[in-house]
């Protein structure tokens, strides 16, 4: 295989059960470097748990996850981490250190790996923070001071901070009015291409993925269902991406209603 | 609803499984954690945070409990001992019982209700809000991170809170003693001085150590494992007061009979 076909993240029958249930039933999915590829499901589909997976918060019960044609599963805790060095993510809620000043968030990766002094971080962190729309002077405050909209555009600048080649977002948009929405995937796909990242987004919000992605797949009981162009969703022919795109009640989905 | 005896047994097999089970968990976590303190990177910044909130915050509830426990001693002390004609012995009864037994025991159980509870609490919640594994995400270990700096303030600074409680304790004694027992001032500090030994304030200080490291563990493993929002927050602080309060009265014990068992 050449570089230029290798994936930057391959999964091959990645599986995982949760007190007996299955959540992940033989995941496979390539993301080609430099793509910004979208996975989309339902609420407990197992979009989080695949990201989880491959970040290593969660072990796998089999299967195969390669980053840069590297299987991390048989990777040393140190070789993990050398590889999780490149990674940003951006989590569902934030996920912000409320005992940190805003400042020390932003730059938290950096401090950590003693890249940058405390005294260049408060710099960097105001670049950082320019980068997303932000003042210099919200890096003074704390994260409970700020408002939903604010605490993502943090967490993005934190997630990009460290320059990452695989960042990962999940629910960017959660949460968000349609115009704050709007605001963080601009900022998302502008931090995407100008790092030359590839990039995971999970979300079930059709008009961010479509915004986001490039590529797209679709999880559906735990199995990737559909591959294809993001900008397509909705017209691809397959009958439950579409029902999912189109938010349709009937079709090939049906929701697991106790009566 | 009446069990056969075969459920009694698989009842008590579960549930020593699960004691099993829990217990090796602790004692992998808080290996974890200390090796943590003799493996860079390290926290100093965390360390000292962490160590003013255990010894400089903890004080006030500490030395109040001790001064108030040492003029109960006292009272209680003297009004028994006066049967038997024995009051000149409320000095020795109070400076040892304080420094043996109550000053660790009780800034124990105060710090466990304050750090303990606070711990678990800030963990507990950094865990169901993804903060936990965002360190993670972060290039950081959370074990180095949030328990090994919480282990060891712990450790350093609960002998310290404790030979404040020991003083305050035998200050306590010494105020109702001379103000309302009628003891001379220098005769009473000469009994409490006279009686005591170096093992004893020592004894007392292994102990508070001990008990320092059971209040860190017991906060961070309890938030470090909890789940299910605030209510599985809540349910941690609770546990870990509630675990580390008992660890402490049943190391009391086996401690009291390593130092001074004939």
């Amino acid at each position: 295989m050449s570089g230029n076909n290798l994936p930057r993240i391959r999964l091959r029958g990645l599986r995982k059960a949760f007190n007996g249930k299955q959540v992940l039933d033989g995941v496979d999915l390539d993301v080609m470097p430099g793509h910004s590829m979208v996975i989309l499901g339902g609420s407990g589909s197992g979009k989080s748990v695949t990201i989880k997976c491959i970040l290593g918060l969660i072990q796998p019960d089999s299967g195969v996850i390669e980053i840069d044609g590297r299987d991390v599963l048989g990777m040393s805790t140190r070789e993990r981490e050398e590889v999780l060095d490149h990674t940003g993510m951006l989590f569902q809620n934030g996920a912000l250190f409320d005992s940190l000043p805003v400042w020390e968030n932003v730059c938290f990766k950096l401090l950590a790996q003693k890249r940058i002094t405390r005294a260049q971080a408060r710099d960097k962190a105001a670049e950082a923070l320019a980068g997303v729309g932000l003042d210099a002077s919200v890096g003074d405050l704390s994260p409970a001071e700020l408002s939903g909209g604010m605490q993502k555009r943090v967490a993005l600048a934190r997630a990009i901070a460290s320059e990452p080649r695989i960042i990962f977002f999940d629910e960017p948009t959660t949460g968000l009015d349609p115009i704050m929405g709007a605001v963080i995937d601009g900022l998302i796909v502008d931090c995407v291409q100008r790092l030359g990242a590839t990039a995971i987004t999970i979300t079930h919000d059709m008009a961010s993925a479509r915004r986001i992605g490039d590529h797209a797949s679709m999880i559906y009981k735990g199995r990737i269902v559909w591959t294809g162009d993001a900008a397509k969703l909705g017209e691809t022919g397959n009958a439950m991406v579409d029902q999912f795109a189109r938010g349709e009640r009937e079709g090939p989905i049906k929701m697991e209603l106790r009566k | 609803m009446t069990l056969a005896p075969v459920d009694w047994v698989a009842s008590l097999g579960r549930a020593t499984l699960n004691l099993c089970r829990s217990t090796g968990a602790v004692v992998l976590f808080a290996l974890e954690g200390l090796s943590h303190l003799v493996r860079p990177p390290f926290h100093p910044r965390l360390f000292l945070r962490a160590f003013m909130e255990v010894a400089f915050f903890s004080l006030p509830v500490v030395g109040l409990t001790a001064i108030f426990t040492g003029m109960v001693l006292a009272l209680q002390s003297y009004s028994g001992f006066s049967r038997f004609g024995a009051e000149s012995a409320v000095a020795n009864v109070v400076v040892l019982s304080i420094t043996r037994e109550l000053g660790p025991v009780l800034a124990g159980l105060m710090v466990s209700g304050r750090i303990g509870a606070a711990f678990a609490a800030e963990i507990g919640t950094m865990r169901v809000t993804d903060q936990i594994d965002a360190l993670t995400t972060l290039s950081t270990d959370p074990m180095k991170y949030l328990v090994a700096p919480r282990l060891l303030a712990a450790i350093l600074a609960m002998p310290l809170l404790v030979v404040v409680a020991d003083v305050l304790g035998v200050m306590g004694g010494f105020l109702i003693g001379t103000l309302k027992l009628g003891f001379s001032g220098p005769g009473y500090l000469k009994s409490t001085l006279d009686f005591l030994q170096v093992m004893d304030v020592v004894s007392g200080l292994v102990k508070a150590a001990v008990f320092g490291f059971i209040v860190a563990l017991m906060g961070t493993w309890c938030g470090y494992t909890s789940r299910g929002g605030a209510q599985g927050v809540g349910a941690a602080t609770t546990t870990a007061v509630v675990s580390s309060s008992i660890l402490i009265l049943a190391l009391d014990y086996v401690l009291t009979e390593a130092f001074f068992a004939r």
